[in-house]
């Protein structure tokens, strides 16, 4: 091995393979979407995505219609599949803010081929996390009365409930994700500007680029705001999930009233992430000839986080079911034996499985290099999360204090559906996405060949 | 005839950041000041070396995260203690550690909206027009190559004596700018 082909990490893949230029690399990402025809396996998944996005819009009707008595929710289960799907969706997110503001801020050059597009999946999973609340609500037509403005009822929201904190938390992550990911494309809308060559691409991205003329003024201010943004997204990222786990943990149901969420939460955020990364990235390089950008370093350094959070996750069952044992509360150990022996006790079990058992293979490096094997394994993970969710949620409040309170929960038709169609709304927009917009920053990616090139004339 | 007023400028073309960064400091010394540099990715200097002063950004981005959180803790102690008290359990009304979360998130939200808002506002954007982009080639300086242009409005600036300077600097070709 040369030594200019030697990182950091002792990895002898490089960041990005083969032999490119500035020219080669803003060709191999703008093509996709300016001139290359696109393929079968796009029109295929597209036409499915948008099939369960139409389904979604009928189930979001019905729901309308009918109210969310069409959901198996009932008193005490009255979070059921909204708050879980939301958890995940959030969850899922994670991973785009991560990657391109942690990361970014760590000097991991390696995040600059997936950055973008990992960006692109957190604003489409905080949009489908956001709808499950909504929809929630009863009443979904009033959601603005959770913001604070002077209405004619005299009324404030109340700002000590974690659920308005919630609010807040997570329509700040949206539109800071939002402005960070619009930042970064701005460049790259230019460069399509610059290289479409139809009349009508050529004003829509001249229009999106807003004029960016790469002049150096411009690059000293995008920089400086650019480093910024990843500056405010980093303690984001990280108050997300916990405001979001905070919801469960005010409450005092036994089960959620556990001071180790919000750093549980997280971890569980980002391990979701991760895995939802590489289920969308190992088919999509493969797809459209890749490889080159995203490498085998791309996909095993996402699996080793997904192995290190995943350990974390793992950490966190240990400490919920040891802490329930030692506080010596008759509650909270009823609810941990309820949730292993109870009815529910499947899911609890298939989530070992899932999350903390098939996870394990990750340990061996051929299995993170092993496409195939790496992405059912990710699968399990997204899988497993969900259980997660529904386990903390369901479990928890199906069998709480007072016997006679106890009621089972199941979800009904109408339950799945809407799950079911937003991932379809989650695939649509993912599909556009790819179809419409770079889906690798060209401009980085630039600076990465610059970068290359300097090691090798200076080794 | 043509006079300096009939164009917007010289621009020169070099194929790589070292070039033009050299041809900057070089044509800073020389005493041009009305230039700019376009570039497909951020040269680290090059601001400095063509005599701009430091981004303001991150003082705006500053200001507006300290107004964005001392609005959100206001907003909520507003609401809390003055416009809708409610009385629970006898338990102060200022309860300040239940209104961190969102006075953090207000921070954020407002430096971030701030930080975007800035940069383009600095940047003069959104502008889709600018005599710049009559240069022969310059789609490619979203691309590969690297232009410097010396503006006619520079005190300096000559129709001979600044083409020729600027050809002095090696580049791959020096073109004319319609204004």
């Amino acid at each position: 091995m040369k030594p200019d082909e030697r990182t950091p990490l002792g990895y002898p893949a490089p960041l990005i393979a083969g032999k490119q230029s500035y020219e080669s690399v803003t060709d191999t990402i703008g093509s996709i979407v300016l001139t290359r025809k696109h393929p079968r396996s796009w029109w295929f998944g597209f036409a499915i995505a948008f099939a369960l996005l139409m389904l979604f819009l009928i189930a979001i009707t019905w729901l309308l219609y009918k109210g969310v008595g069409i959901w198996g929710i009932n008193i005490p289960v009255a979070w059921a599949f909204a708050i879980v799907n939301f958890v995940w969706w959030i969850g899922i997110g994670h991973a785009g803010t991560f990657i391109s503001a942690i990361l970014l801020l760590l000097h991991q050059k390696w995040r600059t081929s997936i950055n973008r597009f990992t960006e692109a999946m957190t604003l489409f999973a905080v949009a489908c996390a956001g709808t499950f609340p909504l929809l929630h609500l009863g009443r979904p037509w009033v959601f603005f009365w959770l913001f604070p403005y002077p209405d004619t009822m005299g009324l404030w929201p109340q700002f000590r409930s974690p659920l308005v904190w919630d609010v807040f938390a997570v329509s700040t992550y949206f539109t800071v994700s939002l402005i960070f990911w619009y930042a970064g494309l701005l460049p790259d809308l230019a460069s399509l500007r610059d290289r479409a060559v139809t009349r009508g691409k050529k004003v829509t991205y001249g229009i999106l680029a807003l004029g960016w003329r790469g002049s150096a003024r411009h690059w000293q201010n995008h920089q400086s705001a650019y480093l910024l943004l990843a500056g405010l997204a980093t303690p984001l990222v990280l108050s997300v999930h916990s405001v979001v786990s905070l919801d469960f943990s005010a409450a005092i149901v036994p089960g959620w009233h556990s001071t180790i969420f919000p750093p549980y939460f997280v971890a569980g955020a980002i391990y979701s992430g991760f895995a939802m990364v590489l289920n969308l990235v190992i088919p999509l390089r493969k797809i459209y000839g890749l490889e080159n950008l995203i490498t085998l370093r791309h996909i095993d350094n996402a699996a080793n986080i997904m192995l290190a959070t995943g350990m974390m996750v793992a950490y966190g069952y240990l400490m919920e079911a040891f802490m329930s044992w030692y506080s010596g509360d008759i509650f909270d150990q009823f609810m941990m034996a309820n949730r292993a022996f109870g009815p529910y006790w499947w899911t609890f079990w298939a989530l070992m499985l899932f999350n903390v058992l098939i996870p394990q293979l990750l340990w061996s490096k051929r299995i993170r290099t092993n496409l195939v094997a790496l992405f059912f394994v990710a699968l399990s993970v997204n899988i497993g999360m969900w259980l997660e969710r529904f386990v903390i949620v369901v479990t928890s409040l199906n069998r709480d204090f007072t016997p006679s309170a106890w009621q089972m929960y199941s979800p009904t038709f109408w339950d799945w559906v809407t799950f079911l169609g937003s991932i379809g709304l989650f695939f649509t927009l993912l599909f556009l996405f790819i179809r419409f917009l770079p889906m690798i920053s060209m401009a980085e990616v630039r600076e990465l060949v610059s970068e290359e090139k300097q090691r090798k004339t200076t080794v | 005839m043509k006079t300096e007023k009939s164009i917007h400028g010289f621009i020169a073309e070099f194929p790589d950041h070292e070039e033009i960064l050299e041809a900057a400091k070089r044509a800073y010394a020389e005493g041009y000041r009305c230039m700019d540099a376009f570039t497909p990715i951020p040269v680290e200097g090059l601001a400095e070396a063509l005599g701009q002063k430091r981004s303001l950004v991150p003082l705006i981005v500053l200001i507006a995260g300290i107004c964005g959180g001392i609005g959100g803790y206001f907003m909520q102690w507003w609401a809390m203690v003055v416009a809708y008290p409610l009385n629970v359990g006898g338990r102060t009304m200022n309860s300040w550690p239940a209104f961190v979360p969102i006075t953090f998130e207000l921070t954020i939200l407002s430096a971030a909206i701030a930080a975007i808002l800035a940069m383009l506002a600095l940047n003069c954007l959104p502008r889709l027009h600018h005599p710049v982009f009559n240069a022969p080639d310059f789609e490619r300086a979203s691309t590969d190559k690297f232009f410097l242009c010396i503006e006619s409005n520079d005190p300096k600036f000559d129709l001979t004596a600044t083409k020729r300077f600027l050809e002095s600097l090696k580049p791959e070709s020096v073109k004319e700018v319609a204004p």
